[in-house]
């Protein structure tokens, strides 16, 4: 068996399963920064519960991404060797400041957040939960920078003599061309989650008819916050970031565009399918000349196609391709959504319309994989680099590790993952089943 | 002090932090596995119950600061300690779901099948990271270019295993010592009792290891007594030590677990003495060492490093004093415990 392959295989398999967690746990942070902001300052009890029910999700899926999250900051050490000594004067930097300045904060506020209930007062209890959407937040920041340096280096130079990239501007490296635009859509992905999460679990329990007057003020907080987050995803951020792509790494744009040759006035292609012999696209449904006119503000403006480049540096196409489409089809999918969910919400309708609420429920994961997607057109549109245009990754597996260690980490990986997900879900349904608590009385004046 | 040397400190700092913070917190899970009473699982569950992810973020911050200051380091042990480092990384995703998981169904055998789960994976880590340590003090086969030759057989020996039966125990007696101060009656008793029997096996691995390493690492020991640190290091240590068991009888906890606390870190300290300024002695030649200055990054990565670790870790420091400081005293079991 193929190393390369095999540890390609192992990273995206845990990265995959670790980043289900992360986007629900930022998202629904700050939605419990605004519930618990309400539940303090209007003394709403309900509002208090809404933030104890979902804090406790909130501390499950939490050591969930934990558990998994340990396993990323190893493995690129274990698997990735070569790269971890060639990127390390940069890559480790931003990991290490993550756990300083990010995961600390978190960490420790979640402590207080959870547990702390009724022990604080409930101003050092609000503060904690913010503390918490900060730290999520900060940590999410600190892990863009580093991916993000890999897409689109910056603040570095070569060493020819040591063989590895070493910093010459930490400023330059942290805001390297991707890093901001990368940061802000991929938290609104996370906010969208975290709205849809809510929603979702509210809309349950509307058609269940149970908890009824739990579920609606948990669900408008999530229409609103869901609806604000879907529309800025779309427009400005996706838009910008389709464009950062297009100037700093046209190869990636190429493919996740399905651009088989260069044109002039590049069609925005709202429908086809890439296959092999020849490499083209069938069904091709376009509109011409809008994809120049959005990146370069000109209808006829040329965008390169996979041709201009060196067959050798060409990432697969069907992957990224696929990937990023059915990524837009379901950000559209969710700007409609909540849109009817807000109008329905303004004619007050919503809370008898079962059509709506069972499709509120049922999207649920969908956000989630549409981050999958997402990250998924981001890191296969990057090869054969790892690092864009410095270290392949093929060169850049552990060279000590045998292939027959990769395997039985992936198929123990692989298994606990199985489980651990097939649990997350079951203790959540469980959970949600059993419905909210009632508050104490601390937890109601303290 | 040049910044490799600042660095090589903090590193060291950050592996103290979190043996001694995670250190009882993996104690507490060995000592779970031999805990019949539900009541007093439940204790020692929600003992580490707010606290036990802090500390493990000392372990998540270690690994990124190695992999940022010391990238040859990170790179060449973790990849050669590979199937090692899987089953603590196994152990760990186990240990943290199983807090979260285990109270939330009312039955049990899963009740039972988490706190294997939560047992297993704390026991694992505290044997295999000081088996890590033994096998960084004897040093590993590092060959002129820096590439790990040996397999995962290559780290079991006696020595590195005889290191983590040591940390098993050292970090079980840890636990106790944190137990004692959480937990009420018959449980704190119990723990009390543990927590000297457990000291007394402590103190003859810790001499037997140290007799040892002299046959085994002798380049350790290398001018080490014309060290003036040595001596203080040493000296604060047997004091720390000897603490231990007067403060337990005489049941003044806090200050017992102080000591324990500093017992570790000394250790840790000594350790980093010995090895200074060799991070991995290689086990091939003692040249091929990896060492604080062919291993680390640019000057100007460790010193923007340094910024951000003196930004940073006064933060860091003062939401562990809080947290530790809000849930303090003995574990009262409510609607909000695991």
């Amino acid at each position: 068996m193929d190393e390369v392959l095999l540890a390609r295989l192992q990273f995206a398999m845990t990265i995959c399963f670790h980043f289900i967690f992360p986007p629900i746990t930022i998202g629904l942070a700050w939605l419990l920064v605004v519930v618990e902001t309400i539940g303090w300052k209007k003394k709403s009890e309900v509002y208090i519960k809404i933030g104890k029910f979902f804090g406790k999700l909130l501390a499950l899926t939490f050591a969930v991404g934990v558990a998994t999250g340990i396993v990323m900051e190893f493995q690129f050490g274990t698997n990735w060797s070569e790269y971890s000594k060639f990127v390390g004067d940069i890559f480790g930097a931003p990991l290490a400041a993550e756990g300083i300045f990010a995961f600390f904060l978190e960490s420790c506020f979640l402590g207080l957040y959870i547990f702390g209930r009724g022990k604080v007062s409930k101003g050092v209890h609000w503060f904690s939960a913010l503390m918490v959407a900060v730290g999520s937040t900060l940590s999410a920041f600190w892990i863009l920078v580093a991916n993000s340096w890999m897409q689109t280096p910056a603040g570095y130079t070569y060493n020819a003599a040591s063989g590895r990239a070493e910093l010459t501007n930490f400023w330059e490296a942290v805001f390297n061309p991707s890093t901001m635009i990368r940061f802000f859509h991929t938290i609104d992905a996370a906010l969208i989650c975290g709205a849809f999460f809510m929603a979702g679990i509210a809309a349950y329990y509307l058609l269940k008819k149970q908890h009824v007057e739990f579920a609606k003020p948990a669900l408008k907080v999530a229409v609103i916050f869901g609806l604000i987050a879907s529309v800025l995803e779309l427009f400005p951020l996706g838009d910008e970031h389709a464009r950062q792509v297009a100037y700093t790494q046209p190869e990636k744009f190429a493919v996740i565009e399905g651009l088989y040759t260069s044109k002039n006035g590049a069609p925005l292609l709202l429908f086809g399918y890439p296959v092999d012999n020849p490499p083209r696209l069938i069904a091709p449904i376009e509109i011409p000349g809008l994809l120049s006119l959005m990146v370069f503000k000109d209808p006829n403006a040329r965008i390169k196609g996979l041709d201009e480049f060196p067959e050798d540096e060409r990432p697969p196409i069907w992957l990224p391709f696929v990937s990023f489409h059915n990524m837009v089809i379901l950000g559209m999918y969710f700007i409609l959504v909540m849109m009817w969910a807000s109008v329905s919400m303004y004619r007050k309708k919503i809370w008898e319309n079962k059509m709506l609420l069972r499709i509120l429920m049922w999207s649920i994961p969908l956000p989630v994989i549409a981050c999958q997607l997402g990250w998924i057109a981001a890191e296969v549109g990057r090869q054969p680099w790892i690092v864009y245009k410095l270290l392949r990754t093929s060169d850049a597996v552990s060279v000590t590790v045998p292939a027959g260690n990769i395997l039985f980490s992936i198929i123990i990986f692989g298994l606990i993952y199985i489980l651990l997900g097939v649990l997350y879900v079951y203790i959540l349904v469980k959970k949600v089943k059993h419905g909210p608590e009632p508050l104490s009385e601390k937890e109601v004046t303290a | 002090m040049d910044l490799n040397t600042i660095w090589f400190i903090l590193i060291g700092v950050l592996i103290i932090g979190y043996a001694i913070l995670d250190g009882f917190d993996l104690g507490v899970g060995v000592l779970h596995l031999f805990t019949k009473d539900e009541n007093e699982r439940r204790i020692n569950i929600n003992a580490i119950g707010p606290v036990w992810d802090g500390n493990e973020v000392w372990l998540i911050t270690g690994g990124g600061a190695l992999f940022a200051a010391f990238p040859i380091v990170y790179a060449t042990v973790f990849s050669a300690f590979y199937l090692a480092l899987m089953l603590v990384l196994f152990a760990l995703i186990f240990r943290a779901v199983s807090l979260e998981f285990r109270g939330k169904v009312d039955s049990p055998k899963w009740r039972r099948a988490w706190d294997w789960a939560f047992g297993l994976g704390s026991l694992l880590p505290a044997v295999l990271f000081g088996v890590a340590i033994g096998n960084i003090l004897r040093g590993i086969p590092i060959d002129s270019t820096g590439t790990f030759t040996g397999n995962f057989f290559t780290l079991l020996n006696p020595y590195s295993i005889l290191v983590g039966v040591m940390s098993l125990v050292l970090f079980t007696m840890h636990g106790a010592i944190y137990m004692t101060m959480k937990s009420e009656d018959e449980q704190k008793m119990r723990m009390k009792k543990l927590a000297s029997a457990l000291w007394i096996g402590f103190v003859v691995l810790y001499t037997l290891i140290s007799i040892y390493s002299i046959f085994e690492a002798e380049f350790l020991f290398e001018g080490i007594l014309s060290n003036v640190l040595f001596w203080i290091v040493f000296i604060v240590l047997l004091a720390a030590v000897f603490t231990i068991p007067v403060m337990v009888k005489a049941e003044k906890f806090g200050r017992a677990f102080l000591a324990s606390s500093v017992t570790i870190g000394c250790m840790i300290g000594l350790m980093a003495i010995s090895l200074y300024d060799r991070f991995v002695p290689s086990s091939i030649d003692l040249a091929y060492s990896l060492t604080i200055y062919n291993a680390s990054s640019t000057q100007r990565t460790l010193f923007t490093m340094l910024i951000i670790a003196i930004i940073g870790m006064p933060f860091v420091i003062g939401y562990t004093i809080i947290i530790y400081r809000v849930f303090k005293g003995k574990v009262v079991l409510d609607e909000h415990s695991y």
